[in-house]
């Protein structure tokens, strides 16, 4: 085959996992645990693998191409395709979603098979396979879209999907609900940046006729021109929408809480792919955006103060989980600020890195998570013992030689030390904001080194020292199916750089095909020097302030001393859920109240109830009238006869 | 010929005896007749204005109002018949049962 015919391929990406999604709901429960995930990961691979045919036949032609499966919606004007976009910036998305997504895969058989253990219902294996499939298929539809709307349908789909699985064990959690809340508050607080979308997507059409990508873009300069304020409108909606999937400020709240999910799913949907649809969306449209300098602004802004509030609050969480959570909030600021820069390709390039070391950095917690949960079993009577606080942890090194080995490439990479990919990725965008944004450039420098504190405290909570519980100290590694994953994981987090790197710019060549030439970004000594003297340093201190600082597990977080109230807001989350619990959510179920009660019941109700009674009323009144004597029926049709004639005659 | 008027003064008449025996009598046979005495009332007035205009349209109506209201007789008085079988009276009063 013509390497030019791999392109008609592409709508296998989004098929291979449909079908394994199939066989595992109509097969999997026959077959058991291992025929699940054989045909999940297998599912996932395939698709894997076709994005990889699919990239080679764009190497040998970068013009984008467009595989129309058929007519979708045709309304009057409206006409929609179901079509896949094959183009650089597509297939860099496909290799990120369905390689990391393979490995996720293969991780979660070895994960899931205790996991449903420890949680007591192994019939739901099968389940997460499922889910699991549909998300890489959803994922798969959003990015390889050829019109807003197909790529809505995937944007609803990963929703979906991030609802599913958040709320994979919905029975367990804080009093019984803690997940399912979870779940909830992640699809309503997406919810609402979806509106944004929608909104945003309504404007397009009617200012635009058209959904489709090329169509659209192609008249962008245009209607720019006629219509200012409806481009910045547009704009401003879509990061609506963005905030809400790539959790930026301030709809970030809902990514922390979807922690409740089991681990592999944090890796993939809430790490590695869902996450960066945001990022995704903005670098698509950047046709849009680089013609409103005022929209590119608020996102660069927005992205940055994400990245340094996140940071902050990662330093004082916890929970092993929850700090990664709010690093990802803090990366995915830091791809939105690059993307608002103009600098699409260091974005990209970010989200590429990102999703290896930070899918690595939750794989390997995952795998710690199990370990003390392992322990935990083996030490019986530790009683009620949370195996994600890393306050329990410690000296993890000894008893989990790789899963130590592999949180720390990850480590590292995520804090930017050179060679690994984290460095250069992120070295890109400080370079890119060194350039035009001072202000922002010192805030993403102090983010970094913020990243790199946490991750060395999150480092030596874990792995280093003497270990602060008797399930610590019990913890075991992790089977060889979760760690060859993490293996893998760990080395495209080492040389995932060479993607870009300085004067070669492989990434940034290839995605010129599709976002258009641009400058390649520039190697500033100063800037990679400074940021890998911070990371350094960052992890430095972190190393000084803990080590050997924690001996047992209830004992103060020395930063506590250091920072005072400084630390109890960022152990608290600087009280954001808190303030949107009284600013936005009282006041709104107060108002719900009253709508409901003195609104509905006293007035809106009182008026269907008023009708309904008078119409009783009446009706009763008339069913006198028949009274059973023929004599009177006879009566009122003679008054009803003369009544009519006298009319016919006086009119 | 005679004046136009009497005829229909006589329909008019019969008419108004028909309604007010069909209005107040309580005999289910008197309140019969009475309709009878309506028909027939509206007959008359066909028949004066078919001789007044010289048409014979309103005389066939006439004969097709007579062979219907011979019909209905034969159902009607069959009706009062299984009446007073089943209820002993037919007073036109104590049929009522069927109210709202």
């Amino acid at each position: 085959m013509e390497s030019g015919q791999y392109l008609n391929l592409v709508p296998w990406v989004v098929f291979m996992p449909v079908i394994g999604l199939v066989i595992n709901l109509l097969f999997g429960k026959r077959f058991g645990e291992t025929f699940s995930g054989v045909v999940g990961s297998l599912a996932s691979g395939l698709s894997f693998i076709v994005s990889v045919l699919v990239a080679m036949g764009l190497a040998a032609h970068p013009e984008a191409a467009i595989v129309t499966l058929g007519e979708w919606i045709t309304i009057g004007a409206l006409q929609v395709h179901w079509a896949f976009r094959v183009d650089t910036l597509s297939v860099v998305m496909m290799l990120v979603v369905s390689g990391v997504g393979t490995l996720i895969h293969i991780y979660s058989i070895g994960y899931m098979h205790s996991d449903v253990r420890h949680n007591g219902d192994p019939e739901r294996f099968t389940r997460f396979f499922v889910y699991l499939n549909l998300f890489i298929a959803s994922m798969m539809t959003l990015v390889s879209a050829d019109n807003f709307l197909m790529m809505f349908v995937g944007w609803e789909g990963v929703g979906l999907c991030s609802y599913l699985l958040i709320g994979f064990w919905f029975e367990k959690g804080k009093n019984g609900t803690g997940n399912a809340e979870a779940a909830k508050k992640a699809f309503i607080t997406n919810r609402i940046g979806d509106f944004g979308l929608l909104i945003a997507m309504f404007m397009i059409f009617k200012y635009f006729g058209s959904f489709q990508f090329d169509t659209v873009f192609g008249q962008a300069a245009q209607v720019a021109q006629a219509h200012p304020g409806a481009m910045l409108a547009i704009t401003l909606f879509m990061l609506l929408g963005v905030t809400g999937k790539s959790a930026q400020i301030p709809l970030f709240v809902w990514l922390p809480d979807a922690m409740a999910g089991p681990t592999p799913v944090s890796a993939l949907i809430h790490a590695a792919t869902m996450v960066t649809a945001g990022v995704y969306l903005v670098a698509r449209s950047s046709a849009f955006y680089a013609l409103v300098p005022t929209a590119q602004t608020v996102v660069m802004w927005i992205g940055g103060l994400t990245a340094f509030f996140a940071a902050t609050i990662a330093i004082g969480q916890y929970d092993i989980k929850k700090v990664l959570a709010y690093s990802t909030i803090s990366q995915l600021g830091f791809m939105v600020a690059a993307v608002g820069m103009g600098a699409t390709v260091a974005g990209m390039f970010h989200l590429v890195t990102h999703a290896f070391f930070k899918g690595l950095l939750f794989l390997a917690a995952g795998s710690v998570i199990q370990g003390v949960e392992r322990g935990l079993h083996h030490a019986h009577g530790a009683g009620e013992l949370d195996p994600q606080d890393m306050r329990n942890m410690g000296g993890l090194r000894k008893v989990m030689p790789v899963t130590f080995w592999v949180y720390l490439i990850g480590g590292l990479a995520l804090s930017g030390i050179v060679p690994l990919a984290g460095f250069f990725s992120k070295d890109e965008i400080l370079a890119a904001a060194y350039h035009g944004q001072p202000a922002l450039f010192i805030l993403l420098v102090i983010s970094a080194f913020m990243t790199a504190f946490y991750m060395g405290r999150q480092l030596v909570m874990v792995f280093f020292g003497k270990p602060r519980s008797a399930a610590a100290e019990g913890a075991s590694e992790s089977p060889k199916v979760m760690t060859i994953p993490l293996i893998i994981l760990a080395g495209l987090s080492i040389i995932g750089g060479v993607l870009n790197l300085p004067g070669v710019h492989t990434l940034e060549h290839w995605l010129s095909h599709t976002l258009g030439e641009g400058e390649p970004a520039e190697f500033i000594w100063l800037v990679a020097g400074l940021s890998l003297i911070l990371a350094l340093a960052g992890l430095g201190l972190g190393w000084l302030v803990y080590a050997g600082k924690l001996s047992k597990a209830d004992a103060p977080d020395p930063m506590k001393s250091k920072l005072g109230p400084v630390f109890t807001g960022m152990e608290h989350k600087w009280w954001v859920d808190e303030f949107y619990q009284t600013l936005i959510l009282n006041p709104y179920k107060a108002f719900s109240e009253f709508m409901a009660n003195p609104v509905d019941l006293g007035v809106i109700d009182r008026i269907g109830g008023g009708l309904a009674a008078g119409a009783r009323s009446a009706s009763e009144g008339l069913s006198k009238i028949q009274n059973g004597f023929v004599r009177s029926y006879a009566l009122w049709m003679l008054i009803g006869l003369v009544a009519i004639m006298t009319y016919l005659i006086l009119k | 010929m005679y004046p136009l008027i009497f005829p229909l003064a006589l329909a008019g008449i019969l008419f108004s005896i028909g309604v007010v025996g069909f209005l107040i009598r309580k005999n289910a046979i008197i309140v019969f007749m009475s309709l009878e005495l309506m028909f027939n009332a509206a007959n008359l007035v066909f028949i004066t204005f078919a001789n007044y205009f010289q048409n014979v349209n309103g005389q066939v109506i006439v004969i097709f109002i007579m062979t219907t209201a011979a019909a209905e007789v034969a159902v009607g008085l069959a009706l009062i018949v299984s009446i007073f079988r089943s209820r002993h009276s037919i007073s036109v009063d104590d049929l009522n049962k069927l109210k709202g």
